[in-house]
């Protein structure tokens, strides 16, 4: 897939956005398995992991962006990432807690492992849905059409209610 | 047992919703959304059951105890909203799946569902928290998801409609959230009965009156009390048809019980209804609701236009019952959510029935409709006469009991209001009435074609019918828990 013709024209752009990107992602992943012990998580970690992805894309194309992660995708990572935060909450009542008491994940020492555990978990799906979201919003942005179904609306024959309004 | 998976009340339709978005197959979805709502309503059921006669449920997400961990809380107050959204979710969604959105195109309505039952779960959350804050959390996954199924109705007006909503809405989200941040500066904490408790020796600060002063604006915005109410008919009248049923049914009930709760439970009734003397402003504005818009609902042309302004009106009698702050008119007021939800949810839906056979819900074109769809029909004229509030349907026990309390605190001309205001309703049920049955169709618009509506659609609005004179027959159910609940309310706990 070709990118657009002006930045194929930046050779600097291209050559300072191949060496970026994987740094980007890099960092997006130190912020996502270091946010327990410092300043990061889920959230932060997933809009730069996706941000990586989106300057990608901005200097290669959308094509080249969707030929590593479909809009399909996408939507599917979004409601998986959310499925993890509750599959994590749902084990913790299995386990005989409270829904998301992580201290139940571990029963066998005094919880706090359990609670380590925990948040690395429900973190990770937070992370997954916020990447999974934004690069969505990025995909609904650059081109309707991308999907397929992007058709204008057009008024309803038939079910049409009434004008009127006092 | 049932207090270990109270919390599954709001996380099954909230964990069912991304379940759809991976099945991605429609009827599948349906069926599936329709399973987990079935599993809400027991679960919900169970909980009225367990809590009535002054029980308690509390639940301390993630094991951090109240006041500084999440807390649900069950009383009979939320466990009778929380069977109440749920029951009507069911009905809903059991209506056959050809009253949902027109437009949404088949490989993407799984995505509606997910919406749906996001709404659902918003709903429930915010009736279950016992946490200031996870209301907005809530309120706003609620809100959200209804601008999208408003929006999804297939006219182009449903879209700015939706988009009007959304600005109101948002606007009304923001008043609450003002007030919650409000409640927390002068409390230090948002557990909602450690705001209560901590709030008694600041009762008269600035800042408190200030935070009930944006609560009740937001909410009411939430609830379309009557100045207030203006995306109300645009958003009911351009929804798909089983969505403004749905809405209509649960989403301002619950916005009552917020209400309800934030003025009876967290200020309580002798700081907001003697020392402020709220009801000054709430009563005019109930029996003006009442008047106003049942008078609008006259002249509208489209039935769904008619019903929604309707909704309006019904809204101020919950309000006016909520004003007399005694426990038959706040047992009146909370009664009728549940009758409101009956009658107009089932009302709503046999617009959903008419609109599928006959393709337009304006008033000519209903004409002579009686005969070719009579079921359909009477399902209407019962709905309808619930609403005007004839003896024998749960629309007389609301009246009842509201002119009661009514009286009981000594305002006998809102007790005439509330009957006069009731012949407005006979006035605009009696219109359609008269065209379904008694009007021939017009000659340019034949309606030999029209046949009764399918089975799927019939069932779900015959069953909303029935209970309609079911429980204006039987109050034990609906009367007896609102009134345990008024009377908890009145007492200050939740």
């Amino acid at each position: 897939m070709r990118p657009p013709s002006r930045v194929r024209e930046m050779p600097i752009l291209r050559v300072i956005a191949r060496a970026l990107v994987p740094v980007i992602l890099l960092f997006g992943l130190y912020v996502q398995f270091h946010g327990d012990f410092g300043p990061g998580g889920g959230f932060q970690a997933g809009v730069i992991f996706a941000a990586g992805l989106i300057i990608f894309a901005l200097t290669f194309g959308v094509e080249a962006l969707r030929q590593v992660v479909s809009v399909v995708l996408t939507e599917r990572l979004m409601a998986a990432g959310v499925l993890l935060y509750g599959a994590v909450g749902i084990l913790a009542m299995f386990l005989g807690g409270e829904f998301l008491n992580y201290s139940a994940l571990d029963p066998l020492t005094t919880g706090h492992h359990g609670q380590h555990l925990g948040i690395i978990a429900i973190e990770l799906g937070v992370g997954i849905a916020v990447a999974a979201t934004i690069m969505r919003v990025y995909y609904a942005f650059v081109g309707r059409r991308l999907d397929g179904d992007g058709e204008a609306t057009e008024p309803a024959l038939g079910a049409e209610p009434g004008e009127g309004t006092p | 047992m049932i207090e270990k998976i109270v919390v599954l009340e709001v996380v099954l339709p909230l964990l069912a919703a991304p379940v759809c978005v991976l099945v991605r197959h429609p009827r599948l979805c349906r069926l599936f959304s329709l399973g987990v709502v079935a599993l809400c309503f027991a679960i919900a059921v169970a909980v009225l059951l367990e809590v009535r006669g002054g029980g308690v449920i509390s639940y301390q997400l993630g094991g951090w105890p109240p006041p500084l961990g999440i807390e649900h809380r069950v009383s009979t107050v939320n466990a009778y909203l929380l069977a109440l959204v749920t029951a009507m979710a069911l009905v809903v969604l059991s209506f056959d799946s050809r009253g949902g959105p027109p437009r949404v195109p088949e490989q993407r309505k799984h995505l509606y569902y997910a919406v749906f039952l996001l709404c659902i779960s918003g709903l429930l959350g915010m009736t279950i928290t016992g946490d200031a804050f996870n209301i907005f959390v809530f309120l706003e996954i609620s809100s959200l998801s209804s601008y999208i199924l408003v929006s999804l109705g297939g006219h182009r007006r449903a879209v700015l409609s939706a988009f009007y909503y959304l600005v109101m809405g948002t606007i009304g989200g923001v008043f609450f959230m003002l007030g919650v941040g409000l409640l927390y500066q002068v409390t230090g904490t948002l557990n909602l009965r450690d705001i209560a408790v901590r709030l008694e020796p600041s009762l008269d600060d600035r800042g408190t009156v200030l935070a009930l002063a944006l609560l009740v604006v937001g909410i009411s915005i939430k609830l379309a009390v009557f100045p207030l109410h203006h995306w109300l008919p645009n958003a009911y009248s351009f929804a798909p048809p089983k969505v403004s049923a749905f809405l209509a049914a649960t989403a301002t009930k619950v916005s009552f019980y917020l209400l309800a709760m934030i003025l009876f439970t967290i200020f309580g009734a002798p700081f907001v209804f003697e020392e402020l003397r709220l009801q000054a402003v709430l009563l005019p504005l109930s029996i003006l609701a009442m008047f106003l818009a049942s008078g609008a609902a006259i002249f509208q042309t489209d039935l769904r236009r008619l019903l929604a302004y309707s909704s309006v009106a019904q809204i101020g009698y919950m309000t006016l019952g909520l004003s007399t702050a005694n426990a038959t008119g706040l047992a009146g007021g909370l009664v009728h959510l549940f009758n409101h939800a009956v009658m107009k949810g089932g009302l709503f839906l046999v617009v959903a029935c008419l609109l599928y056979r006959v393709g337009s819900v304006h008033i000519d074109a209903l004409a002579g409709i009686g005969r070719r769809m009579p079921l359909t029909s009477a399902a209407l004229v019962i709905a309808g006469l619930s609403l005007i509030g004839v003896p024998g349907t749960v629309g007389f026990v609301s009246k009842w009991y509201l002119v009661s309390g009514v009286l009981e605190r000594g305002w006998t001309a809102a007790a005439v209001l509330i009957l006069l205001s009731s012949l407005l309703a006979l006035v605009y049920v009696g219109k359609v009435v008269e065209v379904v049955y008694f009007r021939k169709p017009p000659e340019t618009q034949p309606i030999d074609h029209v046949r009764e509506a399918p089975f799927g659609m019939l069932a779900p609005t015959w069953v909303l019918a029935a209970a309609a004179v079911f429980f204006g027959l039987t109050t034990n159910w609906t009367y007896g828990v609102a009134r345990e609940a008024a009377e908890l309310l009145l007492a200050g706990g939740i």
